[in-house]
């Protein structure tokens, strides 16, 4: 098989190029590993560099009160308890030293006058704690993580896709994996593998998501025999564009609203007022999703169906210079100038809070040697993420993954590629060729109209039972997808078996869904609008059994009291 | 409303020729939504990169009528659209496959550029005047349409003696940092070849970021080469060194 396939080995093997993955590569180096780094698309090209608002860090270089202690409380109050509290606590009290290493390594963020990071406020978050680089911090921070790893000499396997863990007993042994340009077969000999793969935006057809984001860490770890934890608790940010039609979906940052922005429904009402009065538009991002969703459906949306977002009280100069990105969005896309006008803004599917459940300290998941951090895994956000709570998490769980794989590696034997697995991993990415079924394409519209009407921002038991159905019969006509052209860079093959991971990781969404008969941050339930006792300490585990997906209840892990004073007291 | 006609290159290293596809037209649609649109109905195996769809990666960029762009940001209601649109790969690179093209080499400069490096026992404090002016070279998305216009690299064909662009941004903001404490000047002189540029504009013309690449960025980094390597007294000082 060796002589057959394209081999690599290496001690630790990363998925995934985005923020997670190069501070895992980075760490791992460190340690003394030897470290490859695969991604979908070019490096730098990653979700992260389209992170806008900020890095949220209690560095209290604007708001002197601030300390790990508050933005521990918003994060667990954000995330309704629902959180790993273990992780939050490490997340609020590593992320201003993950900024500061940023910092060190390049990174020019925004100044206060006294030469300081800058801090801006965001949605849930007490005090004023995004550290930030106008409105483009993800490009900061990606650029960053790339130079520093290049130079420190990770292996970059670029616009290479994953397709299969391989085992060697109960312990991960490497990946499958093709070439996007040649469509030629890669395997990769690692005794650590760290899954960073990002979310699964592209299953609902609005989205901020770009088509990389397809669930295949998730689906991955699944299929090798790791648990998905909170797969129900998915974020539809609240503002993305609405109009013209091509743009639909596309982020608009927080950062509007955190730099003041108002939200207006059509008769020129406040409406923030109703939902949350104390917080308005700063609230966290699962109530004001809702409010503008429910302002439309009740008749009160503007003329393409969503909410008026305006900054232009602000002076021009102003917004141009700390919105810079958004400035040019409307000018370019939508013929909206921000400075003199609103923005017409509505939910997108943003971000996944559920995802590979891991130890706390070590990101390690339940399968020995497979590790995951970032968006692919859960437990930090609960069931809400804060703004800006993202690329802390990248960082410090990017980092902490990075080690705990690089010690696993160095602590442990060599391992072995079977390849058997290897084989049959192949035969079914050929499959597609021989097929005459559908046009991947159509697919996939019809998941995303699935997900989007079924599973989305306000569910019910009768929608979620029609979007099982419906994802079971897409399973169906997935796996016998045809395939047009030939194996060199050919998106309609790629497509194909992304459709694999989607359906995978959605049917998780729906599944749990459908378990939580309550209502709690991102997961509205219209028949079951309020929280209940019992589910406030349950998590829903998706597992593996055979080729059943099984779905349990985990008990939230009880806090300890001095933590619990932070977040009651 | 009315359909679109595009040419859209099809092909390899080795042989291609221009295919036309009918694109039903939608308000405010972009060169990007076509491509989608023939991918999806007409195309699967259609290759195009793309990502954010929002002008934030770089990922998209391509010659549309000639023009190098990013796919993202054009405007089908900027174009004569009663004509075919002709979408073709940017061309300092080889061909792949239809749109997408071998930009690798860039990723072997980026490598030689040595990294931010602080000087000593720095204090981690900034005005944000020092770091307003680095800010524009580090908005770069990466689309290499500067590269792609460049005539050192797309008619001389100099990869190998030269930089382009993207690394001089790349260089000034590294250069520029208000804590870096290394000179890159033997690099840009040696490696990266910024005498070859003869500041015709042509990349400052196609950044989709408006970075004024050749007058804040190529122009005081051959200053700086200068500085270094052609006055007289830092020559004579070098000779004393005896550093080249």
């Amino acid at each position: 098989m060796h002589e057959k396939f394209e081999t690599h080995e290496h001690d630790v093997l990363i998925i995934g190029a985005g923020g997670a993955g190069l501070r895992a590569a980075i760490e791992a180096l460190g340690h003394g590993a030897r470290v490859g780094v695969v991604c979908k698309s070019l490096l730098g090209k990653a979700h992260t560099v389209m992170a806008e608002g900020g890095i949220a860090a209690a560095m209290a270089n604007v708001d002197t009160a601030d300390d790990w202690r508050t933005h521990f409380r918003d994060t667990m109050r954000g995330g309704k308890f629902l959180n790993n509290w273990h992780m939050a606590r490490i997340h609020a009290q590593e992320s201003p030293d993950r900024v500061r290493e940023l910092e060190q390594w390049g990174a020019l963020f925004d100044r206060t006058s006294s030469g300081d990071i800058l801090q801006r406020a965001f949605g849930g978050h007490t005090y004023k704690r995004l550290c930030h680089v106008g409105d483009r911090t993800g490009l900061e921070m990606i650029r960053t993580l790339q130079d520093r790893g290049v130079h420190l000499g990770i292996d970059v396997f670029m616009e290479c896709a994953i397709t299969k863990l391989l085992k060697d007993g109960d312990r991960v042994s490497g990946a499958l994996g093709y070439w996007r340009e040649t469509g030629r077969f890669v395997v990769f000999k690692a005794k650590a593998i760290v899954v960073a793969t990002g979310g699964i935006g592209k299953a609902w057809r609005i989205t901020s998501n770009s088509w990389e984001y397809t669930g295949d860490g998730m689906a991955l770890a699944y299929d090798a025999g790791a648990e998905l934890m909170d797969m129900e608790f998915v974020q539809f940010h609240p503002t993305g564009m609405v109009w013209p039609p091509g743009v639909q979906g596309i982020l608009v940052t927080e950062a509007v609203r955190g730099e003041g922005g108002i939200l207006r429904n059509k008769d020129g009402e406040r409406f923030m007022e109703r939902y949350d009065p104390e917080k308005m538009e700063l609230s966290t991002r699962d109530v004001v999703a809702r409010a503008i969703y429910t302002e439309a459906r009740e008749g009160r949306g503007t003329e393409h169906g969503g909410a008026y977002l305006d900054i232009s009280h602000k002076p021009a100069e102003y917004v141009k210079k700390k919105l810079p990105s958004m400035y040019h969005q409307f000018r370019e896309l939508a013929d909206v100038d921000i400075t003199q006008g609103p923005m017409e803004v509505g939910p997108t599917c943003h971000y996944m809070m559920g995802g590979i459940r891991v130890d706390a300290e070590t990101a390690q998941s339940t399968v020995p040697g497979l590790f995951a951090a970032g968006e692919a895994a859960a437990g930090l956000h609960g069931a809400n993420r804060l703004g800006g709570n993202s690329l802390s998490d990248l960082l410090v769980f990017g980092r902490r993954a990075g080690s705990a794989a690089a010690e696993h590696a160095n602590g442990s034997g060599p391992v072995e590629v079977d390849a058997q697995q290897v084989l049959e991993g192949t035969r079914e990415l050929l499959a597609p060729f021989e097929s005459d079924g559908d046009n991947p394409y159509q697919v996939h519209r019809e998941l995303e109209e699935t997900m989007q009407n079924y599973v989305g921002i306000f569910r019910n038991e009768e929608d979620l039972q029609k979007g099982l159905g419906e994802i079971e019969h897409l399973n169906e006509r997935a796996a016998r997808v045809r395939v047009e052209g030939s194996r060199l860079f050919n998106p309609g093959w790629h497509l194909g078996r992304d459709l694999k991971s989607m359906l995978t990781v959605s049917k998780a969404v729906a599944l749990s869904a459908a378990a939580r008969k309550e209502s709690r941050g991102a997961h509205s339930r219209i028949d079951h609008p309020n929280y209940d006792e019992t589910w406030a300490k349950q998590h829903n585990i998706i597992a593996r059994e055979g080729d059943q997906m099984t779905l349990k209840q985990l008990p939230v892990m009880e806090m300890p009291a001095d933590l619990k004073e932070i977040v009651y007291g | 409303m009315a359909d679109a006609t595009f040419r859209i290159f099809r092909g390899d290293r080795l042989k291609g020729e221009f295919v036309e596809y009918q694109v039903p037209v939608a308000p405010g649609m972009v060169v990007l939504d076509a491509l989608h649109y023939v991918q999806g109905h007409q195309a699967p195996d259609l290759a195009v990169r793309w990502n954010c769809k929002a002008g934030k990666c770089g990922s998209c960029s391509a010659e549309v009528n000639g023009r190098p762009r990013l796919t993202c940001k054009t405007r089908l209601d900027s174009l004569p659209i009663n004509e075919p649109i002709v979408v073709q790969p940017i061309k300092s690179f080889p061909i792949i496959k239809d749109l997408v093209t071998d930009v690798s080499w860039n990723y072997k400069v980026n490598k030689k550029i040595p990294p931010f490096t602080p000087r000593p026992n720095v204090t981690w404090k900034m005005d944000q005047r020092d770091v307003d002016r680095v800010q524009e070279f580090r908005k770069c998305i990466e689309c290499f349409l500067c590269q792609n216009v460049c005539h050192v690299l797309r008619d001389h064909e100099r990869h190998e003696q030269f930089g382009g662009p993207r690394f001089f941004v790349r260089v000034a903001g590294l250069e520029m940092h208000p804590l870096d404490g290394v000179s890159r000047t033997k690099l840009l002189k040696d490696e990266l070849g910024v005498g070859y540029c003869n500041i015709t504009k042509c990349c400052s013309e196609v950044c989709p970021e408006d970075i004024h690449i050749t007058d804040n960025a190529i122009i005081p980094l051959k200053e700086r080469v200068v500085d270094d390597y052609y006055d007289p007294v830092r020559w004579f000082l070098r000779k004393l060194r005896g550093k080249d």
